[in-house]
């Protein structure tokens, strides 16, 4: 070619230049864990439902949910919400509000009638499932959807358990809890409801069964021994709210004591409130030691429920109760006082907790029993092969929400235990913490309030206390998540690196980088809102 | 006005894209489209403020003019770095005039066009703070004062970097250069010195003068396509942190940038005819500290032989431009 004149040699694009070999770390795009996932006890993928919340693509995002958890709409009203708790925007401003998210989306479900995908293959495997309350409907669901073939053994009347026979209407209206139940039996799986199961290998045996799961919960309740007289009314707190879902409604009159400061004593005591009676409950510790929830506490004190606390119940003798005030000691335990004081009482509730029954294990060997629950190894398998339990039943938590995700963990055990292999979960993501975000990006969102029922209908009726969402609140909420640790494609690497090494694959497919030009200069990573690219050093 | 940032989509307009916008509000830069003013295999350090600044502004000067651009640009890094004889990184038709006469070869080409008939191709200038704020002060005054058709662009890292850090007439007060070294009793740059170039525009009562930093993005590109809608004399100087010259990490360079604004050090507004129509609040106030503690620059004022007295100087010129330009929101006092 003919150059101008004193032009010796060709003009060229600096392209040809290939900068990335100045590199000596390189940036990598990763995934790290957000702690709303870590913190779930059913292991939802919370970030990865909010990103499809968050551009108003609820059926995705319910989608998404439910690949961990069946019961959105139930989750979103009951589940106390660890994720909440552990959610980086605390400590921007307020968390994210995923439990009203999620509700949000349970309810848009419903009203939509989503349903789930129906199983591609079918395993020639059958399962039996023992107890038809979260833990078993939640594996029910995971292992239909895996193409077993699932039958669910439960004792009483209606499914649910304590979803439906512990927590009262006005936290989980029935309509709800029958829609998500009534979608996981869609999947083809079979409900033998007023099926107890006395003997359990028996009914394995019988029904030809290749393994089964066993979540039959706690329902026996505690008693403590308190001196009563003959006409003295002592009952136990589960069988009032068990007695609440069916014709004969308990008569406990008007005066009722509830013994205890769990969750079910708050339940128990803001149903009878409804009722027309006026419930105290008597706790031998302080509000801050009580074990129910503070908000809880907070709503029945709200709806006029009258608690006394440093207190236990010495005895109970016709419309009488005497009441031993305590005192906390260096060690934060009750002890008593000696000083007495007297309280009408037409009812004594107890609600002291709740044991397992066993019975149906009687005789079967190699179970470990230890104070009073069923040992399980962590692939959620009783010391008797093909035998998996979870729930209220096995050491843990006792929540709605630890009994789905035991029931999903022993679903996919079991799922692999019929296969003849061991399932080994995904390695565990490195945690998104807030020092790796970037907070600089994200606009400043205070946290959407839920509505609540007005105080008169609260203590009158057993409408839902807590409203849900609308779709534009809703919205809002899902896009206050940061996306901890996972990308969201705000485009900010593609723009801010002044080598123009990062290459956007378009809207879905993320980016990834040109590390033929790559100088390694670190800014996308530092400018990254959510922490989803790192440094690694270049291998020499 | 200035720039109206949308609050509410997660990160709104504060990242550079938002799969949230609608398409009419996403910024170039998010654009797979976006021209890539400077194309990769440039020789610039790891973490340069002025290549990515001057990719923001020419990329958003190309979407402004359709495509229809030429760049003149002044010696300095920005053309040594791009334009190592024979390849370059420009990806649009560029010059490279000599280190003091960038505005009066655009005030040529400017002329040129005219004179052709092509009013659709429009012109910009672009150089360093020594090219612009010392020896091509003439030339760009007299480009302001006859008000010719072009956009002048200052990158402004606050010294003379492509030959090693000597001061120029936008070096800080206390930093350290090359010629500003941190010995005797006021180490560093003296104070008190210096020129506010921006100001300087202002008072030629040119169409359009605006300030900016690499930290936003949508600022700048806002800033480049409210200049680009007009003609005359316009003239943008952008604050681009150099890791090099400034002692900072090449990671830092945004966060730095970020920190002047939100410090009041670097204010940033906008104004027509020498009147400020806009400025960009601070969102989160900080001390100069924070600002000046990562730049090793100012290591001098720090530490065991601190000079507290030169950083509370520092801070009352950061609190002037708060007081002058209204820096803060009224609530956050
Ligand atoms: C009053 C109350 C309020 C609560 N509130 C909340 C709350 O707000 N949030 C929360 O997360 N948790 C709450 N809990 C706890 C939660 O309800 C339980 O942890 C959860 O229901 C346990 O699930 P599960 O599947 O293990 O057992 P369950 O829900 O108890 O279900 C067990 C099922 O097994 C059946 N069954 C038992 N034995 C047999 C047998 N031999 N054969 C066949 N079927 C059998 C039972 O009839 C029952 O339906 C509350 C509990 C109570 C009592
Ligand atoms: C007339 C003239 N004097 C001196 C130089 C040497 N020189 C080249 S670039 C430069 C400094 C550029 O500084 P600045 O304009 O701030 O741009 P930067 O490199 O900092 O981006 C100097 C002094 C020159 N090229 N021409
Ligand atoms: S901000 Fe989003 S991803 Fe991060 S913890 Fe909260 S809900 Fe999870
Ligand atoms: S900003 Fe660009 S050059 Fe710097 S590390 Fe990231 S990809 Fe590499
Ligand atoms: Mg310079």
């Amino acid at each position: 070619m003919a150059k101008p004149f004193a032009i010796t040699l060709k003009p060229g694009s600096s392209l040809t230049n290939l900068t990335g070999t100045w590199r000596t770390e390189r940036p990598v795009y990763v995934d790290r864990l957000p702690p709303c996932n870590h913190a779930c006890p059913a292991g939802e993928n919370i970030q990865g439902w909010l990103f499809h919340a968050e551009s108003g693509d609820y059926e995705q995002a319910w989608r998404v949910l439910v690949q961990d958890n069946p019961l959105p709409a139930v989750m979103g009203r009951v589940c106390y919400h660890p994720c909440e708790n552990s959610c980086n925007r605390g400590q921007l401003d307020a968390p994210v509000g995923i439990n009203s998210v999620e509700r949000f989306l349970g309810d848009e479900a419903i009203r939509c009638g989503w349903k789930f995908d129906a199983p591609a293959t079918s395993s020639g495997k059958k399962v039996l499932i023992v107890g038809a309350g979260p833990s078993g409907l939640s594996a029910a669901y995971h292992l239909a959807r895996m193409g077993h073939a699932v039958e669910i053994h439960e004792a009483g009347p209606l499914a649910g358990g304590m979803m439906r026979f512990g927590i009262p209407k006005y936290r989980l209206p029935r309509d709800v809890l029958d829609a998500e139940v009534q979608r996981i039996l869609d999947l083809g799986v079979t409900l033998k409801l007023n099926t107890r199961v006395e003997h359990i290998e028996q009914t394995m045996k019988q029904g030809g069964f290749d393994a089964a799961f066993l979540a039959v919960g706690a329902h026996i309740a505690r008693r403590t021994t308190i001196p009563a007289g003959d006409a003295a009314h002592i009952v136990d707190a589960v069988s009032v709210l068990r007695s609440m879902e069916g014709e004969d409604k308990p008569m406990l009159g008007r005066r009722v004591v509830v013994y205890g400061g769990g969750n079910t004593a708050i339940d128990v005591a803001r149903t009878v409130k409804r009722m027309g009676a006026e419930p105290v409950i008597v706790y031998r510790r302080t509000r801050d030691k009580a074990p129910a929830h503070d908000f809880e506490i907070e709503e029945a004190l709200q709806e006029g429920v009258m608690i006394k606390w440093l207190s236990t119940i010495k005895q109970a003798i016709d419309g009488e109760i005497t009441v031993e005030r305590m005192q906390l000691d260096d060690k934060g335990f009750p002890q008593p006082t000696g000083e007495y004081e007297k309280l009408e009482a037409d009812s004594v509730v107890l609600a002291l907790g709740q044991d397992v029954d066993l019975s149906l294990l009687e005789g079967v060997p190699g179970l470990e029993i230890k104070d009073g629950v069923v040992q399980v190894a962590p692939n959620m398998m009783t010391g008797r092969t093909g035998i998996f339990a979870g729930g209220d039943m096995v050491p843990s938590e006792r929540t709605v929400t630890v009994g789905v995700g035991h029931g999903k963990k022993a679903a996919r055990n079991i799922d692999a235990w019929l296969r003849g292999t061991e399932y080994t979960p995904a390695p565990r993501h490195e945690p998104a913490s807030f020092d790796m975000l970037n907070p600089w990006y994200y606009t400043d969102a205070p946290k959407t309030v839920r509505p609540m029922l007005d105080l008169i209908r609260r203590q009158t009726t057993f409408e839902e206390v807590q409203g849900g969402l609308d779709e534009t609140n809703a919205l809002f909420e899902a896009r206050r998540c940061l996306s901890c640790g996972n990308c969201f494609e705000c485009d900010n690497c593609y723009g801010v690196c002044p080598d123009n090494a990062v290459i956007k694959l378009g809207s879905g497919k993320r980016f990834k980088f040109n590390y033929d030009y790559c100088k390694g200069c670190g800014i996308c990573v530092s400018e990254c809102p959510c922490g989803a690219i790192k440094m690694v050093p270049e291998e020499t | 006005m200035g720039f109206q940032p949308v609050k509410f989509y997660q990160t709104g307009t504060y990242t550079v894209g938002n799969r949230l916008l609608a398409a009419d509000e996403r910024s170039v830069q998010s654009s797979e489209q976006r021209s890539n003013a400077i194309n990769s295999g440039h020789r610039a350090c790891q973490g340069c403020g002025e290549a990515l600044g001057a990719r923001y502004a020419i990329d958003a000067a190309m979407a402004a003019s359709n495509g229809q651009l030429i760049a003149a640009n002044a010696t300095g890094c920005l053309e040594v770095f791009s334009t190592p004889y024979p390849e370059s990184s420009w990806q649009v038709p560029w010059i490279h005039s000599v280190f003091g006469n960038a505005p009066a070869v655009a005030t040529g080409i400017a002329a040129a066009l005219k004179a052709k008939g092509k009013t659709e191709v429009r012109v910009v200038a672009q150089g360093g703070d020594g090219g612009t704020t010392d020896i091509g002060f003439g030339c760009l005054s007299g480009m302001f004062e006859r008000n010719d058709d072009v956009l002048y662009i200052c990158y402004d890292n606050q010294a003379y970097m492509n030959t090693g850090v000597q001061r120029s007439s936008a070096t800080p007060p206390a930093a350290r250069t090359a010629t500003t070294m941190p010995v005797g009793p006021q180490p560093g740059n003296p104070f008190g010195q210096g020129k506010n170039l921006p100001e300087i525009a202002m008072a030629h009562g040119i169409p359009y003068v605006a300030t900016a930093t690499v930290a936003d993005l949508r600022d700048i590109e806002y800033k480049v396509k409210r200049a680009m809608q007009m003609h005359g004399a316009r003239y943008l100087h952008l604050f681009v942190p150099c890791p090099l010259g400034w002692g900072t990490a090449s990671h830092d360079t945004i966060r730095i940038a970020r920190l002047a604004k939100e410090s009041g050090l670097f204010p940033v507004f906008e104004a027509e005819h020498g009147e400020v129509t806009g400025v960009l609040k601070i969102r989160h106030p900080v001390p100069v500290e924070d600002y000046l503690k990562p730049q090793k620059r100012f290591a001098h004022l720090f530490g065991k032989h601190a000079h507290p007295d030169m950083v509370a100087h520092i801070q009352a010129l950061a609190d002037r431009n708060i007081r002058k330009y209204k820096l803060l929101d009224e609530e956050v006092h």
